[in-house]
């Protein structure tokens, strides 16, 4: 596929997730911050979070389904995971754990399961968008390493 | 993006708990043409800064200083809070003049304010943007302004020269006093 072509379905992908309430104005300060010294910007901190995420959802998992839950533990996770998804611009993660939190506050078992399944869903949906945006990146660059050399 | 047209390069030295967010600030900083180092806890901050647990009241700058113009620093971390951090650099004779920026993710008013009367210059709210960077000059030059102003009284035995610069230090302090204007703290909200 052309280049042109290339970057319209990224702008476009982009542009839709923005729609969606996937992303906020936070991933446009992101990608601001991207430029030809630091081509790899937004790749970088995409990667972070979806490492952070999935380290911190395997953790909450583990935790929710002790007996006794400690909440407290429970909240610190989802507080971090909440800090992570806001720097990135992760709208929709971010409002998950915002609701996550207000259940672990009432020490609401069943509250916070959902919440945590309603995070993991929005975590995944986004993972898979930011695959697909990720992989159109590499494909621009490297035909716009391949024009250079 | 912020073009800052001095000669020196300022050094920031940037304190947060989190990857990302120690990534995201770098980021802001250098491309706001600030020299950068990260440490991700409040003790390693303290060592970076040459202070060891047990030197807070050392009169001494150590060796290992090194020539940090601002410290930025998250509020929230474990065993050391930005807040923890920010008292320890106040109440170190060596330190006390770099100015501190708070930042944190939470909204509380009373939090910011304990953390204004304790020193700091400002809090940023999270996420920190582009446009916060520029917040960071005027602290910056007042406290290299308090830097070389005790360095001249130090060196000067011109009473008529140090008059002069006291009453120039006092003027600046006046235009920029971070106490009474905290408004601005809250510009770069970002409504949940």
């Amino acid at each position: 596929m052309a280049p042109t072509a290339l970057q319209e379905k990224l702008n476009g992908l982009v542009n839709s997730m923005f729609a969606e309430g996937l992303l906020d104005e936070q991933f446009q300060q992101l990608q601001m911050l991207q430029d030809g010294s630091n081509p790899g910007f937004v790749a970088e901190v995409v990667t972070l979070f979806c490492e952070d995420s999935e380290r911190i959802l395997a953790e909450l998992t583990k935790l929710m389904d002790q007996a006794v839950v400690d909440y407290s533990k429970v909240d610190a996770y989802v507080h971090q995971l909440k800090g992570s998804s806001s720097s990135v611009g992760a709208q929709n993660v971010k409002l998950a754990c915002i609701q996550f939190r207000q259940f672990c506050e009432d020490n609401n078992k069943e509250g916070c399961m959902r919440a945590l399944n309603v995070v993991k869903h929005e975590y995944y949906h986004l993972r898979s968008k930011f695959e697909t945006m990720l992989h159109l990146e590499n494909r621009i660059q490297a035909y716009e390493t391949k024009q250079q050399s | 993006m912020a073009v800052v047209a001095t000669e020196t390069q300022f050094r920031v030295l940037a304190v947060d708990d989190n990857l990302l967010d120690r990534k995201l600030i770098e980021r802001l900083l250098k491309t706001s043409s600030y020299q950068v180092t990260t440490v991700d806890s409040g003790s390693k901050a303290l060592q970076y800064l040459g202070l060891q647990d047990d030197q807070i009241n050392s009169p001494s700058v150590s060796s290992d200083q090194h020539d940090i113009n601002l410290v930025i620093t998250d509020y929230c971390m474990p065993e050391m809070t930005g807040y923890d951090l920010l008292k320890k650099i106040k109440e170190s004779s060596s330190l006390k003049d770099i100015p501190v920026v708070i930042m944190s993710s939470e909204n509380m008013p009373s939090r910011i304010n304990r953390c204004l009367e304790g020193g700091a210059e400002e809090f940023f709210l999270k996420p920190v943007q582009l446009s916060d960077m520029n917040r960071l000059k005027p602290h910056i030059l007042r406290g290299k302004h308090k830097e070389q102003h005790q360095q001249q009284v130090l060196q000067n035995n011109n009473n008529t020269s140090r008059n002069n610069n006291s009453n120039k230090r006092k003027a600046m302090d006046d235009e920029i006093s971070p106490k009474m204007t905290r408004p601005r703290f809250s510009s770069s909200l970002t409504v949940l």
